[in-house]
């Protein structure tokens, strides 16, 4: 999965500068879903500013993250983890040609259970 | 016509390398009344001055222009080199081709016009110059301390010692002020108070110092040499002299609810009190907002056990008005309020401490006689962490943090952490920090031995937040080196809180108008060559007040301070700067604006009689003190009728330059 993201997508859709960081591990210490993570949130600032997005985008951790913002609230240098891992799963979405399904899909699979928000989602995913 | 001589500075290739520096002398010498212009490698140098100096002499100059840098850096090199060559030194003029022009630019033939541009207007304005001659002004010798800490008593200490009055006024009823409260130092161990009191003694003693403690300064006016200080000396409620400092006042008290300012509010004292055992002076103070006596009318225990007939519940704030030289600021610090830290659960436990508590919960004279035991329940605890940089370098709100690194936390962390494993061995210490910094003489080398020697458990990480388990803390913080998170049980929690100025900083800086940064440190006349001098003349800075700072560093800058003080003091009369306003009478409406917005108060208004083409008789004119001006310049622009000018600064002048400019 050769996703082409750059860190400056990642930057430009979070609206995050990670070198304001001062790697004291605030949000690492803060977070509830630590032990559930493979890349940890001092990571993910860290991997961003790397560049390395594509082990990010390919990592369960990105699913892990609670979005508490508990690491954006404490991070004594507004850094905003968070937003940061939030930019990474809306890079995962906005990638083309990755459908599981079209819309000619829908209409087999609506039922009066099915939440909206469901549907809408499903096509907003790996959007073509 | 007069003859101008044009230097123009190469500053080596700060200036060189982005102006063409023959060019900018080429041009500026078809100036009208130039007679002479060159360039040099140096112009501050030794043979640069000497050119200028011969240049003047065998050009018979009226007038100087030197293109360099700005004239806060060398102008006064230039006057004096002007005055030595027989030429008045206000005839001088600097066009900044450095800062305004070389180190701003990029391209060559731009900056080169613009060095051109502002030498031009520089010439224009030396041909409007006139002589000007400085007056002088008288020097109070005797200096106003306001703070009594260590800086403030070892400032004091040394301006008496050379013979000079000093007065330290201190608002607490004791001078000693934090390091009184600490109860050892690092790296060298020695007991805080075994050092600082004999000092405070000594100051106590001294026949050139004069203590106000309980005192605070109302106003200040005046300027360098000459201050007026009114300061408020609070009624104490006791007669100083006849206090003996017994104490059984402070025991027999029946009011048990004041907070023990001294122990951090750890425990509480009487209403009348003396702060510690050791203070200086050894008078009690009563507080009257928890005195019975003031409340009710009733008790008056103290008064009846006093057998000095010391106590005076009729007792009056006194006013003092007193002339200073110098005034030295030693403000001092606070820690920052920890309660803004949730995550840490300051406000929900007890047993979550700042540095400072701690401090008195390891000292013998403080609550728990030097016993470290936890305030909730008084039991020994058996596991601590402490948190380094809470609310250090932290930039997200002003509310929350610090910008800055308090720089001493690091050490005393190192100290606490190493005087408990030496104290209680089955204590488990644990350090959260981000960065360990010890610069400092055997600073780094006290460190590693808490580590190597007392096994202090350093954790590279920050704690994320800390929850109240029963008799338990439970602390979360992240280990970066092994990449996990670390779940520790304490007993206790303590964190290195952020140091700020003392809250009365600003109050003070405003009073004196020494100017402050962002975060109410005061700031020095130049941040490398003048680091204990404010830019207001006449005050001086000791201590943290100027940014964060420990013991070692602060007795050093006080004694720089003193020096300083010393050098002014020493001074008959202080030569006054000539470009101050004046009045043009003939053109003085007498509104009284120029008074108004005068921060000097250097202008007044007198009935004279005036003669000119158009008005003769008495009017109303203002009149500038000449020795209280600071040539602001505030009252040039307030005047409705242009009858305020500048002398150095005239409307004229920047006309001139303007015009040149605009050419």
């Amino acid at each position: 999965m050769a996703a082409n993201v750059t860190t400056e997508d990642i930057l430009r859709i979070s609206g995050v500068n990670p070198r304001k960081c001062m790697k004291c591990g605030k949000c690492s210490g803060t977070c509830p879903a630590y032990d559930e993570m493979e890349y940890h949130p001092h990571q993910f600032v860290y991997m961003v500013e790397r560049g390395q997005i594509d082990k990010l985008m390919q990592s369960k951790s990105i699913y892990r993250c609670l979005t508490c913002f508990a690491c954006l609230e404490r991070c004594p240098r507004n850094v905003e983890p968070a937003k940061l891992i939030e930019a990474v799963r809306l890079a995962v979405i906005r990638q083309q040609g990755m459908n599981h399904m079209t819309e000619n899909d829908i209409p087999a699979l609506l039922d009066d259970k099915l939440p909206q928000q469901a549907i809408v989602s499903a096509m907003r995913k790996y959007k073509k | 016509m007069q003859k101008i001589g044009v230097f123009v500075c190469w500053c080596g290739s700060n200036i060189a390398a982005t102006v063409d520096v023959k060019a900018v002398a080429n041009a500026l010498r078809s100036e009208p009344g130039v007679v002479f212009s060159t360039e040099y490698q140096y112009m501050c140098s030794e043979n640069g001055q000497n050119l200028i100096k011969d240049t003047i002499r065998d050009y018979k100059l009226d007038g100087i222009v030197i293109c360099s840098c700005s004239p806060r850096m060398h102008e006064a090199t230039f006057r004096k080199t002007a005055l030595a060559a027989g030429l008045n030194p206000y005839m001088v003029e600097i066009a900044n081709i450095r800062e305004q022009v070389s180190w701003i630019h990029k391209d060559m033939t731009e900056a080169t016009d613009k060095a051109i541009v502002l030498g031009r207007a520089a010439i224009a304005k030396v041909k409007k110059n006139a002589p000007l001659t400085a007056g002088t002004s008288p020097v109070t010798k005797r200096a106003l301390v306001i703070g009594g800490g260590i800086a403030g008593i070892q400032t004091a200490l040394d301006v008496a010692d050379a013979g000079y009055e000093v007065d330290i006024v201190e608002k607490s009823p004791t001078i000693g002020g934090r390091m009184a409260q600490l109860d050892k130092t690092f790296p060298t161990l020695d007991c805080a108070a075994c050092i600082l009191t004999p000092k405070m003694v000594e100051a106590n003693q001294h026949e050139n110092i004069n203590l106000l403690t309980y005192s605070e300064v109302e106003s200040v006016s005046g300027f360098v040499g000459s201050f007026k200080a009114k300061i408020r000396k609070k009624a104490r409620f006791v007669d100083e002299v006849k206090c003996t400092g017994c104490g059984v006042c402070t025991e027999k008290c029946p009011s048990r609810k004041g907070l023990n300012e001294f122990n951090m509010g750890l425990n509480t004292r009487g209403a009348v009190y003396i702060p510690f055992a050791q203070a200086v002076p050894n008078k009690a103070v009563i507080d009257a907002s928890n005195c019975i006596h003031f409340r009710t009318g009733k008790c008056g225990i103290c008064e009846k056990n006093c057998s000095a007939g010391a106590i005076k519940f009729d007792q009056q704030d006194e006013i003092i008005e007193r002339d200073y030289g110098a005034i030295v600021v030693a403000t001092g610090f606070k820690p920052i309020d920890a309660s803004a830290f949730d995550e840490y659960a300051y406000n929900q436990s007890k047993d979550v401490v700042t540095s400072l508590e701690f401090e008195r919960l390891m000292n013998a004279a403080g609550p728990t006689k030097g016993t470290l035991l936890r305030p909730s329940d008084g039991e020994h605890p058996h596991e601590i962490v402490f948190i380094q940089c809470v609310g250090s370098r932290c930039s997200r709100d002003a509310s929350k943090g610090k910008e800055y690194c308090s720089k001493i936390c690091c050490m005393y962390t190192a100290k606490h952490a190493m005087l408990v494993r030496e104290k209680y061995p089955d204590t488990k210490v644990h350090v959260f920090y981000i960065d360990v910094r010890t610069p400092g003489k055997n600073f780094d080398e006290f460190y590693r031995r808490a580590v190597e020697q007392y096994g202090v458990d350093y954790i590279k990480g920050m704690v994320g937040k800390v929850t109240v388990e029963g008799k338990k803390l439970r602390v979360q913080g992240s280990d970066l080196i092994s990449n996990e998170q670390v779940h520790i049980d304490a007993d206790m929690v303590v964190l290195a809180t952020a140091i700020e100025p003392d809250p009365t900083a600003r109050s003070i800086g405003t009073m004196l108008t020494a100017s402050m940064d962002t975060n109410d440190f005061f700031t020095e006349a130049h941040p490398k060559l003048r680091p204990v001098e404010s830019p207001t003349a006449g005050i001086f800075l000791s201590g943290v007040c100027q940014g964060p700072k420990d013991i070692p560093e602060t007795v050093s800058q006080a004694g720089a301070a003193a020096s300083k003080v010393i050098g002014l003091l020493s001074k008959n009369e202080l030569v006054g700067n000539p470009c101050v306003a004046h009045a043009n009478e003939l053109l003085c409406n007498g509104c009284s604006q120029c008074e108004r917005v005068c921060p000097y108060g250097a202008i007044t208004y007198v009935e004279k009689e005036v003669r000119g083409p158009e008005f003769r008789g008495t009017k109303r004119v203002a009149v500038v003190n000449e020795a209280v001006c600071q040539g602001c310049g505030a009252c040039t622009v307030t005047c409705p009728s242009t009858a305020m000018d500048l002398k150095g600064f005239s409307n004229n002048q920047i006309m001139a330059e303007v015009d040149a400019i605009c050419r």
